[in-house]
């Protein structure tokens, strides 16, 4: 949406402007807020802003973050070879999907770091067991997205391919999968958000025997130092990560996904959160 | 009168079947888990009777259920009702508030934006520090987790509304009153809803992730003294538990949208 703006740059820069604004005012009230509540208690922003910088130059925490991504990328890798081709066998076939129902609706909510000791002990702990954690809860979101993108096809566009004689196949490729592909993409991208909260919180919960990672580094501290100030800046960083994740996928959205852009308003771009994401997650 | 009830005698057939399709899978499980005998993966004929024993072989005052039940299965519900309930009764007012004030949000949106992209998980030693372990402890992490889908969903459905429908609700002269419950407030509640999803999986996700990392009860503490011991039948029991739970939840929360949303042609279409 943002290219489509460019011949109204000023709105680009207020809002640029107000959102810096609105970031300005929160870190000064953080500040002063810093006055009042001892520093044990909650340390001050701009103590937490000096060790954001400083960890820019940490080596081991840079390395933990390189791990963190590497179980995030092979972890989202398998997610999408799993549960969209699943998604387009399950939307596109009512017996099975119907059939499976009852078990995806009692496995669906079991929460995945509830699997730590369970993958542990099959697979070891390390990369396998964060990567086995974020595609058991990636998948469902993404999953449930395709089939809701299926579900949303145009039966006129169905039955026209069919007259045609077309196969299911082709069907599936020319037709299911380029309209419910802006449906997989927002399952994707709520995929990711919660492979993040799994590959972190699983290192956290386990420490340095799953090996290294952002998880694995607070663990660190706060069993260490406790530094509050460090943790809090670490926490800053995985937010950047956490921005900075959805917006390569919504980059990639709109690369592959030119036809949808049209279609979808700026409110899109504002929320990356489900338009449709019925049973997210 | 036909129509409806042979649409009920279809309903209570399908209900069948699905019934006896997780029976039949139950069945397949208890099969493989005997051929295969690994103390990993004991039968549904372990688990079961695990269960009972555990929480539901109380007395019949208590409905049955346990010491142990009462205080770990309770205070999780507890815990997650809290925090939802929490996330609920801020971030709707507040999403509603930030939706129909285009200005306001501008100035947040980034704000919004990074609060939304952290796991809230990186940050559990410092609810640790300051809420002390226990249960505000695990409620802070649970709305401080759930907020923010709610709130960004409901800023969406409030904002996305049709101007027409508030161009003729101004030439009706509505109140402010009855423009925020009779149009504003129904045409969110479908992102609402759609908010409320994400945040329910994820507030059992963190309900049992704070009770792994701080707590003396809850089903994430029994959970973890059973990893610690490798008692896998009670483990198992607890994720079946954890299953089961969420199913019930899921179920209320897509009855009570139902409700809600019965004028709303999307919400009878659910993928599911």
């Amino acid at each position: 949406m943002s290219r489509d703006l460019k011949p109204f740059g000023s709105a680009r820069v207020v809002r640029w402007a107000q959102g810096l604004a609105g970031i300005a005012a929160f870190l000064l009230a953080a500040e002063s807020l810093g006055l009042v509540i001892p520093q044990t208690v909650l340390p001050r922003a701009s103590t937490v802003l000096v060790q954001v910088v400083r960890l820019a130059g940490n080596t081991r925490f840079l390395a933990d973050a390189g791990a963190t991504l590497e179980a995030w990328a092979a972890g989202m890798l398998l997610t999408v070879l799993v549960a969209v081709p699943a998604g387009l066998v399950l939307g596109s076939l009512p017996g099975v999907r119907f059939a499976t129902r009852a078990l995806t609706e009692f496995l669906r909510p079991v929460p995945a770091v509830s699997l730590i000791l369970l993958v542990t002990l099959l697979l070891g702990s390390g990369l396998r067991m964060t990567v086995t954690l974020i595609v058991y809860g990636g998948s469902w979101p993404v999953l449930y997205n395709t089939i809701a993108g299926l579900d949303g096809v145009d039966p006129v566009a169905l039955q026209t391919m069919r007259a045609f004689g077309f196969g299911r196949l082709a069907v599936i490729r020319h037709v299911s999968l380029p309209s419910s592909a802006p449906f997989i993409a927002t399952g994707i991208r709520i995929a990711s958000s919660i492979a993040l909260i799994l590959d972190i919180g699983a290192g956290y919960l386990t420490g340095r025997l799953n090996g290294p990672g952002i998880g694995a580094f607070i663990a660190d501290v706060s069993s260490g130092t406790g530094d509050v100030p460090l943790i809090l800046a670490a926490t800053v960083w995985v937010g950047f990560l956490g921005l900075a994740l959805n917006a390569l996928l919504l980059q990639a959205e709109r690369r592959l996904l030119p036809w949808h852009r049209a279609s979808l308003g700026s409110a899109h771009e504002r929320v990356p959160l489900p338009a449709a994401a019925a049973g997210a997650a | 009168m036909m129509t409806r009830l042979a649409l009920s005698a279809g309903r209570r057939l399908r209900w069948t079947q699905h019934w006896l399709v997780l029976a039949a899978a139950v069945g397949l499980w208890q099969l493989w888990a005997q051929q295969r005998n690994s103390p990993y993966f004991p039968p549904p004929s372990v688990i079961l009777p695990q269960m009972r024993q555990l929480w539901f072989s109380g007395p019949a005052d208590h409905l049955f259920l346990t010491p142990d039940a009462t205080s770990n299965i309770v205070p999780s519900l507890i815990r997650v009702l809290l925090g939802l309930g929490i996330s609920i009764a801020v971030a709707v007012p507040l999403g509603i508030a930030l939706g129909r004030s285009p200005a306001v949000t501008g100035f947040l949106d980034p704000l919004l934006q990074f609060a939304r992209s952290i796991p809230v998980v990186t940050a559990a030693p410092l609810f640790i520090a300051l809420f002390r372990i226990g249960t505000q402890m695990e409620v802070a992490t649970i709305v401080a987790g759930t907020i923010w889908p709610l709130l960004l969903n409901t800023i969406d459905g409030a904002s996305s509304l049709d101007p027409i429908k508030i161009e003729t609700a101004r030439a009706f002269r509505l109140s402010r009153w009855h423009r925020l419950t009779r149009l504003i407030i129904p045409s969110a509640l479908p992102k609402i809803f759609t908010g409320l999803r994400l945040s329910l999986s994820l507030s059992l996700i963190l309900m049992v992730f704070s009770e792994l990392v701080g707590s003396t009860n809850g089903i994430g503490y029994e959970m973890s003294s059973a990893s610690s011991e490798f008692n896998l039948p009670v483990f198992w029991a607890v994720l079946v538990l954890l299953g089961i739970l969420g199913y019930l939840l899921n179920a209320v929360l897509y009855a009570v949208e139902r409700l809600a949303l019965r004028w709303h042609g999307a919400a009878s279409q659910r993928a599911y």
